[in-house]
């Protein structure tokens, strides 16, 4: 079965820019962590795409090294909400500008 | 028909996409990144990336999105309601915005699109051995790098979550 | 795709499915006759038939009364709680269960015909991956189940259940890499077919010979996956009622009950496929018996498929019945003595294994 590789490029783009919107909308800081993983994962359907059309399978080990910083990135990032969040019991962007000048 | 298939999926792909993003409550829109991620595996696997598809349910769908949950359930957060009319604003604006970034995204790849034919894919490919030979042969430095990302990541979060100990007084 | 193929995976999966599901229900009969045995009562004998009960095996109320009871209960859902995650949390339970029973290989080939059909609803090549996949899915139905139930203990149960199976995953795919590094692949039916042959002529070279810390690495984390006794603090059943399913009744509790069993049947139908030989029987090959002394008897194929489909059921029935007995006999673990066997002794000893069956591999060429 073969997909059409411009289909599934436009299908990444249309999911990066969701999460563009989703991170520049949206208040609660979980909320836009999550915008960023589907930013990601579009990125990862791109090379995917890329690697099929080619051949190799070079793109699928990117896929493998994009999902384990992901993993990194998100168990570093929600910890870090957890220790903000114990300061000043919010999630909302807005409020958490302390270093607004 | 891997091309009906893949249209069906891509619909749905957009709109739990749009789920996530859209969702007001914090709870669903982590359920619709699920729904999202494992669509997107789906695709993996029609594009042949067997080995890939796999690693990301188990990565992504099964480990990463739990914690996303166990965060947002620990934290028991309110839904996100800032003041109504000043967002309807910005929601538009951005959403303008968004769509342009799309129209730009589009126009670049429907006038370069750097691939022609396909073709068949050769043998065991997207398998786990082939994955795995490139994985330890060529990239095998960053494979080594992040391992100890990994590490630090670990470390670090444990320590960021930690409860504050309070200075004892000697 | 022609409408014979279709025809013959619908009647492969429809058959794991049924297998699945009276394994399961078989299981609860045995759990409650079993455990009377162990516990020296009689168990299981309230209902009747017009005031005649045979024999007195508890079969009307396990498998009649029970059944009907769930089916007709009222399904509350509590106040204040998520009605559609209150929905979803059983389905997420039960679904990713079933469907990893889809890679594991129940005989070795059917031959009707021209149609040579492998017995095993799905023939992946990443079995072994699509398998620790559909049970990190698992964790979901837990999470949910408790988040939903807008309930302390509920919440209590779910996060503790999860934070188990999350855990325990990682030294069950640990263990599992052993074996895979073994027979040198992730196809479960290849697995299978190559623990066929037998050492000295007498010994069936099944994978707990390659790998017997393996073995018992991947049982205790099954088990721990799996939640049952001696793991079953996140239902525990004296402290936080019924855990994260605390404020379900009915059909939907007695879809967390099945999960449970299904749970139960697909560890010990994993431990059978890598461990066990699956479905081979010793001495038996295609065409017939191959005895050590030389002798040859042949049978018929269909007879060869149902004896090995037999053998395959009986090990997925003894390892169930293990680990009914494993439940029925421990006590209870505390929360952190859980995490520590867990994180501080399964997890070096699964790298350990592979440490050594990698240099072993190596050595031996």
């Amino acid at each position: 079965m073969i997909v059409p590789t411009e289909w599934v490029l436009m299908l990444s783009a249309v999911l990066f820019a969701i999460g563009v919107v989703g991170v520049l909308v949206r208040r609660n800081v979980i909320v836009i962590f999550m915008a960023i993983e589907l930013m990601l994962n579009a990125v990862n359907l791109s090379f995917v795409a890329l690697a099929r059309a080619k051949g190799a399978v070079d793109g699928q080990v990117v896929v493998f090294f994009v999902m384990t910083v992901a993993a990194a990135e998100a168990a570093v990032g929600l910890a870090i909400i957890i220790a903000s969040f114990r300061n000043r019991t919010t999630v909302n962007a807005d409020e958490l500008a302390l270093l607004r000048g | 028909m891997g091309a009906a298939l893949f249209l069906v999926l891509a619909v749905l792909t957009v709109a739990a996409a749009l789920g996530v993003v859209l969702h007001p409550n914090p709870v669903k829109s982590a359920l619709f990144l699920v729904v999202t991620l494992f669509l997107l595996a789906v695709v993996f696997v029609l594009l042949e990336a067997h080995m890939i598809a796999a690693l990301q349910i188990i990565v992504y769908a099964g480990a990463i999105m739990v914690l996303f949950l166990f965060v947002i359930m620990l934290l028991n957060l309110q839904i996100d309601d800032p003041e109504r009319g000043r967002r309807r604003l910005v929601l538009r604006g951005l959403a303008w915005a968004g769509g342009i970034l799309l129209a730009v995204e589009l126009a670049v790849l429907t006038r370069g699109a750097p691939v022609g034919d396909v073709g068949t894919a050769p043998a065991g490919y997207g398998g786990a051995e082939a994955v795995a030979k490139s994985l330890f042969t060529d990239f095998l430095l960053p494979f080594e790098l992040t391992s100890i990302l990994l590490l630090v990541a670990v470390v670090g979060a444990v320590v960021l979550a930690q409860k504050q100990r309070r200075p004892t007084i000697s | 795709m022609g409408l014979i193929e279709v025809g013959i995976a619908a009647a492969k999966a429809f058959a794991v499915l049924m297998l699945v599901l009276h394994m399961s229900a078989i299981l609860l009969w045995v759990e409650r006759k079993g455990s009377a045995l162990i516990q020296d009562r009689i168990g299981a004998n309230r209902a009747n038939i017009f005031g005649v009960m045979p024999f007195n095996f508890g079969l009307i109320n396990t498998l009649i009364a029970d059944p009907l009871k769930l089916i007709t209960k009222e399904d509350v859902v509590p106040a204040g709680a998520d009605k559609f995650l209150h929905f979803l949390a059983p389905f997420l339970a039960v679904f990713p269960v079933m469907v990893t029973f889809a890679a594991v290989p129940f005989g070795d080939q059917l031959v009707i015909g021209d149609y040579t059909i492998n017995l095993q609803v799905a023939a992946l090549d990443i079995g072994i991956l699509y398998v620790l996949a559909m049970s990190s899915l698992a964790v979901y139905g837990v999470v949910l189940g408790g988040w939903a139930s807008n309930s302390r203990w509920a919440l209590l149960g779910g996060i503790r259940g999860s934070a188990q199976m999350i855990s325990y995953e990682i030294a069950m795919g640990l263990a599992l890499i052993g074996a895979v590094m073994t027979f040198g692949t992730l196809d479960m039916q290849a697995i299978a077919r190559a623990q066929g042959h037998h050492f000295f002529g007498l010994i069936p070279a099944w994978g707990v010979i390659y790998q017997p810390l393996g073995f018992l690495i991947f049982l205790i984390a099954g088990i721990a996956e799996t939640k049952r006794v001696p793991f079953d603090l996140p239902e525990g059943e004296s402290e936080l009622i019924s855990g994260y399913f605390t404020e379900y009744s009915g059909m939907k509790q007695a879809a967390f009950m099945l999960s449970d069993f299904a749970e139960s049947v697909v560890v010990a139908g994993l431990v059978t496929t890598l461990f066990f030989g699956a479905w081979q029987v010793p001495f038996l090959f295609r065409d017939g018996f191959h005895l050590p002394g030389g002798a040859i008897v042949a049978l018929p194929h269909l007879l060869v498929v149902a004896l090995q489909i037999a053998a395959f059921t009986l090990k997925v029935f003894f390892f169930c019945v293990f680990q009914i007995l494993v439940r029925w006999t421990l006590p209870r673990y505390r929360y952190d003595q859980v995490m520590d066997l867990g994180w501080k002794y399964l997890l070096p000893l699964a790298l350990a294994n592979m440490l050594v069956t990698g240099v072993v591999i190596v050595l031996l060429g």
